[in-house]
């Protein structure tokens, strides 16, 4: 590469970065503006009920068992007559899951006999004190009020409504498509509630 | 009173102040710039979460820095590396007093007409090494002492070259006066016969203002910021400022010297001089800009050779053919 040729390298790094300067930025501005997630996401756990109120789980452990980062403690209670928690003859009397230790892989998911554990799409869940990330039954289990939960098959993907209105979406991808389709990154807008934004 | 009648002192200290704020501003703003071209070039957004655009970042950074606690290394020489910061600093400030910024009937546009202006910014920017120099040594640790060691090793070198390319324009003009270079350049600029000494200014500037490609000085990815390694909070920020603003200085000397000044291109007369002015002066900070986010840094001994081998002979010739053409031609 004789002077010319390095002058026209030269020329052509420069042209280079001229153009990219006016391409189309990828970045999505996240605390305002959110990524379509997987509609399988793993995230923040939440313990379901049935139609009449129940608790699913009836506090066998086997969750607990499943976990391969010893993040769940379970421990079980009989039901009693007058005050029935669960279908089953037992009940879990404490349910925790440290979330720092959780490596969200959803194994307890599918070891819970009654699909009582599943994982939601939530993810944010940052916090000042670690030990705000120990989730007991006051956070985890559904409210009575807010219905049963979602079943894993059932899960819609997108924001979860507690998290942001969506005002905008930039473009539809078929959420049935599939997991392929999330990675096209299909942007919603959305309104924030809560601090950040 | 009119204004003739108003002490000359404070004329200038007003006119300094003025030009000191709008320097300021300048820098706090070509740094903002420098990050959002940078980000466009790297396919990024750049800053636009303080303010509309981000255009209160420079604020938010001035208020970082002055909030951040001011260490000073055990084995540093306390007196030396506190001082050195104010020596790059005023140095840098020092140059935009003898700058010419536009004129009017009223006068030249600039703190001081001093007829020997482009001698007082080359001292001033030569004595602004020593900060960096000061700062590398004093600071008693290992990646600033070669910092600065690389820094006057290139400056020196540098520098040379530099004001060989410029001497170049002194001989056209037959002033050293800045207003006066700016006159002689009315019909055509000093870029179309001085295109030689232009291309050598403008590479031997950014190895003078220690920028990419030739930021061997604080290289960070082999020296960690090189001479200012150990600063840190508002003496660090000294030094910042002090980069942005030699930068500033010599788009300033390149539009000054070599694209006319404040003169209007193609007889647009119409548009105020001072907005020619800095419309170059961005043109030069914008090129700055780009061939940052374009070329990797050289390798340092490659660096000496280019100085040396190349640049130096080169403006040398430049002076030599322009020097005989003046005198053949009277």
């Amino acid at each position: 590469m004789g002077f010319f040729g390095g002058v026209t390298a030269l020329a052509q790094g420069f042209a280079t970065t001229f153009q990219y300067a006016f391409r189309k930025k990828p970045t999505v501005q996240y605390p305002t503006v959110k990524k379509q997630h997987a509609p399988r996401f793993h995230g923040l756990h939440e313990l379901r009920r049935y139609a009449d109120g129940k608790e699913r789980c009836i506090g066998c452990e086997l969750c607990s068992i499943a976990c391969p980062a010893n993040a769940i403690t379970v421990i079980g209670a009989e039901n009693s007559p007058g005050d029935r928690r669960s279908p089953g003859e037992r009940f879990a009397a404490r349910y925790e899951i440290d979330e720092l230790r959780c490596i969200f892989c959803g194994l307890c998911e599918e070891a819970c006999p009654t699909d009582a554990i599943v994982l939601t799409p939530r993810f944010e869940m940052a916090d000042y004190r670690r030990g705000s990330f120990i989730y007991s039954k006051d956070r985890l289990l559904v409210p009575p009020e807010a219905g049963v939960g979602t079943a894993p098959d059932e899960r819609p993907g997108g924001i979860p409504a507690d998290l942001g209105s969506v005002i905008e979406q930039k473009s539809t991808v078929d959420i049935a498509a599939g997991y392929g389709a999330t990675h096209r990154g299909e942007i919603l807008k959305t309104e924030r509630k809560g601090l950040a934004g | 009173m009119t204004l003739d009648q108003v002490p000359w002192w404070i004329v200038v200290l007003v006119k300094a102040a003025i030009v000191l704020f709008v320097v300021l501003t300048t820098f706090a703003y070509s740094m903002l710039f420098e990050r959002k071209i940078m980000a466009w070039m790297q396919l990024r957004p750049g800053p636009n979460r303080v303010g509309p655009w981000g255009l209160l970042q420079p604020a938010a950074d001035a208020a970082k820095m002055l909030f951040k606690e001011d260490l000073t290394p055990d084995s540093a020489d306390p007196l030396i590396y506190k001082l050195a910061p104010f020596i790059s600093l005023i140095c840098a400030m020092g140059a935009f007093a003898v700058i010419p910024f536009s004129e009017s009937s009223g006068g030249i546009w600039g703190v001081a007409d001093v007829n020997a202006g482009i001698l007082v910014i080359f001292a001033l920017t030569s004595i602004g090494v020593y900060g960096i120099s000061l700062a590398g040594w004093s600071s008693g640790s290992k990646f600033p002492l070669l910092g600065s060691v690389r820094s006057t090793a290139q400056m020196i070198s540098y520098e040379l070259a530099m004001t060989m390319s410029v001497i170049g324009v002194l001989i056209l003009a037959g002033t050293t006066s800045l207003a006066g270079i700016v006159h002689a350049q009315f019909h055509v600029w000093y870029v179309v016969p001085q295109i030689g000494g232009f291309i050598i200014y403008i590479i031997t500037a950014v190895a003078e203002t220690n920028r990419a490609p030739f930021d061997l000085v604080e290289a960070e990815t082999e020296l960690v910021g090189g001479f200012h390694t150990e600063y840190s909070g508002l003496r660090f920020g000294l030094f910042f400022i002090a980069e942005y603003l030699n930068m500033i200085t010599v788009s300033c000397i390149a539009t000054l010297l070599f694209l006319g000044g404040w003169n209007a291109p193609f007889g647009l007369t119409f548009v105020p001089g001072i907005v020619w002015f800095v419309l170059k002066v961005g043109l030069f900070i914008f090129m700055y800009i780009w061939l940052r986010t374009t070329l990797p840094r050289l390798r340092y001994d490659r660096l000496m050779n280019f100085g040396w081998k190349v640049l130096l002979p080169l403006a040398t010739l430049n002076l030599l053919v322009t020097a005989a053409i003046v005198a053949i031609t009277g």
